[in-house]
């Protein structure tokens, strides 16, 4: 019998103990697994090359107050802008208020919004067709294939924020790396439809000729409108982006919290595990220090089996977490929060170092003592 | 016969360690737990305690937040402000309030960014609809000035916001002159200021909201009907209350988050709870046969046993309960999506919290401990004297 074999067989000696902490481990580190996955997705997900050559314009006091549209041709003319459009939230209902109907809508400019989008990509004469109609919208892939909607089809989005309901025609889908959930229509409707919003936009959207560029162009273009009535606040998408999470409270700080007990919870189970299955062989140890066995070599004997038992669980814990977003992602109502979520290898990798670790931590103090116990009085030792 | 707890409470005493161990990965489960349940708590108190019931809040017909572009033009306001039913104040004035509000950026105070906060612009009459907030520091704004009070959430939040700072939006800058509290409702999200000096401002004709007070409940419901049935009005009332009890998806993140983090976290703990008394079942073994052989039934080892496992979990409880304590009635912020800005609320440990947060320890130490004291019991005397 090899060592190995000797530390795997001693790890799953005990049938029911080993499954209920490989349970115990694999169900704690499901949630580290999804905490991670959530954190990864929020704060450190790579943009897409285009993504990260983007830049918001808004408002400086508040994103509800829209801003003067001839902001746009003064932005194009800065040093670095190679593209602008002028975008607003139309924050409306579609069918009813149900999780799984919520979606984005936004006016916008169809000349030039693939221009700024470049990532999102249509077939030319869908565009093409959506250009020429002043009630038409294009619209996610993902979101046409939940709603069954078809090019053609009708959607009517009833205004909440607006006086005004929308009756659009799809003329075009386009598809994007990531899921949008966003449907766009031509801005001429709503300047139309609201004349208090005409020839004036929520926000603008550019592209920079480079990432590099990016901080440059958003300080000149704040520059731009510095001492005017309506200054503006210019960052780069994704600052955009973290700026909408931050709303929902100190998310850092709440997930950094669960991941903390969650890693201290396993550390108390397989800490106690490994006592009790010690502990119950204090007569083995010293059987195995009378062949010849080192203190160091048992030391590690018993912290293998605790990697062992914990692995199995994180492997479980991991594949289960992931399987799990999967699903999530698709489910009506998470959509929005999950969209484009998975779990990805350096994650995984991260949950199983964390179970590794935990195994090492929780056996080495009850290891420690059964491998320094006096052979003698291990073998007196009455379990 | 009953086996008595002593006995129960001395095994417990005896294998410390694993007490403790096991007792802990129940604690940290249950401060989860509560943590969720008193930022839930916290919020639904915010909004369930906000409005007057004798309130009726007027948008524009279609729209379901004060926010919403589109509201109440002035004419309107006047057929509103003679509607019958309406309380009158001291000095004989009708309790209607043209109010708008505005959401604008302020940086947080602990550094980390800046967030949405709403401003209520309001007539002055609107301070005596809501007596329930009280000004705490400095004074009430004047009408015709360039002023605002803050609540005191957002004084404590925010920079920017004691009494003497300066704020920017409209055309200019507002002076903070006074801090109230609102006794822990929805308007510890706000700042307010007069709403004539707002309209003169961004050249608005029409309030986006009013608020009115009738003089009765009764005839808040009658007020109520009659502003929406209206057909030349096109606008639609709706009782205060009932507005922010709508408001109660805020925080709806935090909910499914919360209860998938607290349910697994659980499932967790009762693998773990059961291991710890499968060892002392197993520990027993031939004291369990002892008993047996004494005369005490299969049933009374069980509840034993679950009896112990519950102690266990109710110790687990109890460690959460406290180690959770400090952060009672910490105010924090989460994003409203009705009016597109920060709403303010504190964690509240409610006793409903501690007692859902007790039954949830307890479920958790009865499925973990209902098997290995099943096990216990049923095992053959014999075999177990012989172990």
């Amino acid at each position: 019998m090899t060592l190995a074999r000797f530390v795997q067989k001693n790890a799953f000696r005990n049938k029911r103990r080993t499954s209920l902490t490989v349970l115990s481990i694999a169900f704690s580190l499901l949630l580290l697994t999804l905490m991670m996955t959530i954190w990864h997705a929020f704060y450190m997900s790579e943009d897409s090359a285009q993504s990260a050559q983007r830049l918001i314009t808004r408002n400086k006091v508040s994103l509800v107050f829209f801003l003067p549209g001839y902001y746009r041709e003064k932005i194009r003319s800065i040093p670095g802008v190679t593209h602008v459009v002028n975008e607003s939230w139309f924050g409306g209902q579609y069918k009813d208020q149900k999780p799984e109907n919520m979606f984005m809508q936004f006016a916008t400019d169809p000349q030039e919004f693939f221009d700024v989008y470049k990532e999102l990509s249509i077939p030319p004469d869908q565009l093409e067709a959506w250009q020429k109609d002043r009630a038409g919208c294009v619209v996610d892939s993902d979101l046409a294939k939940k709603h069954d909607w078809k090019i053609g089809d009708r959607v009517y989005i009833k205004g909440l924020i607006f006086p005004l309901n929308l009756d659009l025609t799809i003329r075009g889908i386009f598809t994007a790396p990531r899921p949008t959930e966003s449907i766009y229509f031509n801005s001429a409707y709503l300047d139309e439809g609201y004349a208090p919003v005409k020839g004036r936009a929520g926000f603008f959207a550019m592209l920079a000729d480079s990432p590099q560029d990016v901080p440059r162009v958003a300080k000149a273009v704040d520059e731009e409108f510095h001492n005017v009535e309506r200054p503006t606040k210019t960052e780069s998408e994704h600052a955009f982006q973290l700026g909408w999470i931050a709303m929902m409270g100190n998310v850092k700080a709440f997930i950094l919290s669960i991941c903390l007990a969650v890693v201290f919870a396993i550390l108390l189970v397989s800490a106690n595990t490994m006592a009790m299955s010690i502990r119950e062989r204090t007569r083995e140890v010293a059987v195995l220090k009378t062949l010849g066995f080192t203190q160091g070599r048992v030391l590690g004997l018993f912290v293998s089996e605790a990697v062992i038992v914990a692995l199995a669980g994180g492997v479980i814990g991991t594949l289960v977490a992931a399987g799990l977003i999967r699903l999530a992602s698709r489910a009506p109502g998470l959509e929005i929060f999950l969209a484009g979520m998975r779990v990805t290898g350096p994650t995984m990798a991260v949950a199983l170092l964390v179970a590794a670790t935990v195994g090492v931590v929780s056996a080495f103090i009850p290891a420690y003592h059964a491998s320094r116990c006096n052979i003698v009085e291990g073998l007196r030792h009455i379990g | 016969m009953a086996i008595p707890i002593s006995y129960n409470i001395r095994n417990l005493r005896l294998r410390k360690g694993a007490t403790v161990m096991t007792a802990m990965g129940i604690a940290l489960t249950v401060t989860i737990a509560i943590f969720i349940m008193a930022l839930l708590a916290g919020l639904h108190a915010a909004f369930a305690t906000s409005g007057d019931p004798r309130n009726v809040l007027v948008l524009r017909k279609g729209s379901n937040s004060e926010l919403a572009a589109g509201g109440v033009e002035r004419d309107a306001m006047q057929t509103l402000r003679d509607l019958p039913g309406i309380a009158k104040d001291a000095q004989g004035e009708n309790l209607v309030s043209g109010e708008d509000i505005l959401v604008i950026v302020l940086p947080r105070k602990d550094g980390t960014g800046e967030t949405n906060v709403t401003i209520r612009f309001m007539l002055p009459v609107g301070l005596e609809m809501r007596p329930k907030v009280k000004i705490i520091a400095g004074r009430w704004f004047n009408p015709g000035q360039r002023e605002v009070v803050v609540s005191k959430s957002i004084h404590e939040r925010f920079s920017q916001a004691n009494i003497g700072d300066t704020m920017f939006f409209g055309k200019g800058s507002w002076t903070v002159v006074g801090i109230f509290d609102s006794g822990g409702s929805a308007h510890e999200s706000e700042i307010w200021a007069d709403i004539n000096q707002l309209s003169s401002d961004l050249d608005r004709t029409q309030y986006s909201s009013v608020l009115m007070q009738a003089t009765d409940l009764e005839t808040a419901t009658a007020l109520k009907n009659r502003v929406s049935d209206d057909q030349r009005l096109k606008l639609n009332g709706m009782l205060e209350t009932d507005y922010y009890a709508s408001q109660q998806s805020t925080g709806g993140a935090i909910r499914i988050v919360g209860w998938v983090v607290a349910v697994i976290m659980g499932i967790g703990s009762c693998f773990a709870a059961m291991n710890t008394m499968y060892a002392a079942v197993a520990y027993r073994s031939r004291e369990i046969a002892t008993l047996r052989v004494i005369g005490f039934s299969r049933p009374s080892i069980l509840t034993s046993f679950v009896f112990e496992s519950l102690v266990l979990s109710l110790l687990g409880a109890v460690v959460g309960i406290v180690l959770m304590l400090p952060f009672n009635g910490m105010t924090t912020g989460t994003s409203n999506p009705v009016t597109f800005s920060e709403a303010v609320f504190s964690i509240r440990m409610t006793p409903y919290v501690i007692g859902v947060a007790l039954m949830f320890a307890l479920i958790m130490g009865l499925v973990g401990g209902l098997a290995p004291a099943w096990h216990a019991a049923r095992r053959n005397i014999l075999t177990a004297l012989r172990d």
